[in-house]
């Protein structure tokens, strides 16, 4: 019963300078679905969520090979604009990176250069409908001219939620958002991840494996740079075809 | 037992590391406090003047307006002083011979004439009547009342001989000689007599360069930083680039008046002496100083910034200008104020484009020749007159106040704008 594919990799490659981080990575990504990606350290979960909306590029050594589409275009093409992508790709980082500006305008900062507001009272509409869903509208609506830095950590991260889906995107990908958080803060990211699904394409990369059990439809699982295995949730957890798959999410290893 | 030997040296070691610490602040702010003493007591006095009270008569026909019924202020402009300045400031003390008459005339500073005509001008109902005027002393008797001169030394050795000291003595006696804050020193520009001379010109000279420099260099010095940092690629050039930047900030500054001196004067044909050309040419020694300033400052705004405004499709442009820069902007206004203030007291580059000129003149815009407040210490300090040396140390005084002020500045606006993430 799963989705269309919204993002498909085919045979990518990432290579820092001579260090090829990534190989040969085939890996499909269900629309309005949560994917996780698992594994140890360095074994190349991150740069491959950065490949889908080309973070990579700020880097100069970064080469990235292989094929990335997302709904059937090729995200690395010449004619792609890099903006216009990340406008239809939204991303949330590890650490809680607000602007240090006040929650409203780390809302409508995005909103703003792309034009999307027609005037200010649509504007605030905008604002209002990403902290809704962000879950965090209740305990900023009366602040909203304070700065975002001086929010708690679990509300600076759906803050950056909130941020990233005021643009709208179609796709959201999720660098471990909760490791810098405490539980009661995981439990509520999770929950909105949970929610916000039924709107967006997620792509999460995580440690926990909890997490992962708890929050996705789909998990892959990598390892030293290769994807050893791809398949649902709840056969990764329950009855992992390779063993190291299964040596990780048991603990023995990673 | 070793162990206890062990910690007590321990002890001793770090106690003695600590006691170098305060002996090298101690000796620090000792010097400091030295040269402030110094600067501060001798240069104090410089904001004083010496005045002698001297009866001048506006007698009508002294100043041959007899004829004239009720003289306008230009009549008045137009008058002959010379006969009223004359019995003013010869009815100090009688006299006997020319010799003394000229004695008693040079105890009066190099523009009293001018001083006693401006009374009258502000004063026209003077006219015809005798009043008390408290003219400016000369720099001998200036010195002489301050007591830095000695009076016991033969006469052929002094600046005043015996009769003007029997002069000073009566006159002290009367009650006549008076001391008040010198409106030379702050307001006039510079001259040959210490007495009259001030730092007026300097000190505008000295705005007009850092303006210029400030307008030349911050624009430039931020463009430059701003590319480097974030635009450019890092390759063989822009290493080159970066490694002639940090040598072009430890080159001695002489050097950039040389390259002024043949590039702005020489080449371009731009006016001397100016405060124009003092300023770019400044401009050309903070520039590498700004640019490693702000280059420090973008430095430090942490990439999670970066990555934020990118990945909700900001432009590279955009990032940098919306926030990047504005993040870095306490760091960068205050490397730019220090590299101003370095600016403020750079001497060498400005003596070779001629800014070391005597002008007398306060200039009022930055093509009018002038020095600055660095040269003018300088200039001062080479003068013989007793009188400059005092100058010399106010003048520092000055220099060293501006530049608090300017690092104040630094510190406030890194406070000011700080922003914590």
């Amino acid at each position: 019963m799963s989705n269309k594919n919204k993002i498909t990799a085919k045979q990518v490659s990432v290579f820092y300078g001579s260090k090829q981080a990534l190989f040969d990575v085939d890996l499909n990504i269900a629309e309005k679905e949560v994917t996780a990606l698992i594994g140890p350290s360095g074994c190349g979960k991150s740069t491959f969520i950065r490949c889908l909306n080309r973070m990579n590029d700020v880097i100069d050594i970064c080469k990235v090979e292989g094929n990335i589409e997302i709904d059937g275009q090729d995200i690395y093409d010449n004619s792609v604009d890099v903006v216009q992508l990340r406008e239809k790709v939204g991303m949330v980082f590890q650490k809680p990176n607000p602007f240090p500006k006040s929650i409203y305008e780390n809302i409508s900062y995005g909103p703003n250069i792309h034009g999307i507001a027609k005037d200010k009272t649509h504007m605030d509409e905008i604002v209002e409908t990403s902290l809704k869903r962000a879950a965090l509208w209740d305990e900023v609506k009366d602040r909203l001219d304070q700065p975002g830095t001086g929010l708690s950590g679990g509300q600076q991260q759906r803050l950056c939620i909130a941020r990233a889906i005021s643009i709208n995107p179609e796709v959201i990908l999720m660098d471990e958002p909760c490791s810098a958080l405490d539980p009661i803060a995981t439990a509520k990211i999770e929950s909105l991840i949970d929610e916000l699904k039924s709107l967006y394409t997620i792509a999460i990369v995580t440690h926990s494996m909890a997490q992962a059990a708890r929050v996705s439809q789909h998990t892959g699982f990598f390892h030293l740079g290769k994807l050893i295995e791809f398949d649902s949730t709840e056969k990764i957890f329950k009855n992992p075809e390779d063993k190291m798959t299964q040596d990780y999410i048991t603990g023995r290893f990673g | 037992m070793i162990r206890e030997q062990r910690m007590k040296k321990r002890y001793a070691a770090e106690k003695r590391f600590q006691f170098l610490g305060v002996v090298s602040i101690g000796i620090s702010i000792f010097f400091v406090c030295l040269l402030l003493f110094k600067v501060f007591s001798t240069g104090s006095t410089a904001f004083f003047k010496t005045t002698i009270q001297t009866e001048v008569d506006f007698d009508k026909k002294l100043l041959e307006l007899e004829d004239i019924k009720n003289p306008t202020l230009k009549q008045i402009k137009e008058a002959e002083f010379f006969d009223v300045t004359y019995k003013a400031a010869t009815s100090l003390y009688p006299y006997k011979n020319d010799e003394e008459e000229k004695s008693v005339k040079l105890l009066l500073g190099g523009n009293y004439e001018y001083e006693i005509k401006s009374y009258l001008l502000k004063n026209p109902k003077m006219l015809g009547k005798k009043v008390i005027i408290e003219l400016t002393a000369s720099d001998d008797l200036d010195q002489l009342h301050k007591g830095n001169f000695p009076r016991n030394i033969p006469e052929d050795r002094r600046r005043l001989n015996n009769f003007q000291l029997n002069v000073y003595d009566n006159l002290v006696e009367q009650g006549k000689i008076g001391s008040s804050i010198s409106d030379y020193f702050l307001f006039s520009g510079d001259s040959r007599d210490p007495e009259i001379a001030g730092v007026a010109g300097a000190v505008i000279g000295s705005f007009f360069s850092i303006i210029i420099c400030l307008i030349i260099s911050f624009p430039i010095a931020l463009m430059a930083a701003v590319y480097l940092e974030e635009f450019a690629p890092k390759n063989v050039i822009t290493d080159i680039i970066e490694i002639n930047i940090n040598n072009l900030a430890a080159v001695p500054s002489i050097v950039f008046g040389l390259l002024g001196l043949g590039m702005l004067l020489g080449v371009f044909g731009m006016p001397r002496s100016t405060a124009l050309v003092g300023g770019m040419t400044l401009s050309l020694m903070t520039l590498p100083t700004i640019i490693i300033a702000c280059r420090a400052s973008l430095k430090a705004v942490p990439p999670s910034i970066r990555e934020g405004a990118l990945a909700i499709g900001a432009s590279k442009v955009q990032t940098v200008c919306h926030h990047v820069v504005p993040l870095a902007m306490p760091g960068t206004l205050s490397g730019t104020i220090i590299g101003l203030a370095q600016a403020l007291g750079e001497t060498a580059p400005l003596l070779l484009i001629g800014m070391v000129a005597f002008v007398v003149d306060v200039p009022s815009v930055p093509t009018d020749p002038s020095t600055s407040l660095p040269v003018q210490i300088y200039l001062w300090s080479e003068s013989a007159e007793r009188g400059f040396v005092e100058k010399t140390s106010a003048t520092i005084m000055l220099l060293i106040g501006f530049l608090v002020i300017m690092n104040s500045l630094a510190v406030w606006a890194r406070q000011k704008f700080e922003r914590k993430w």
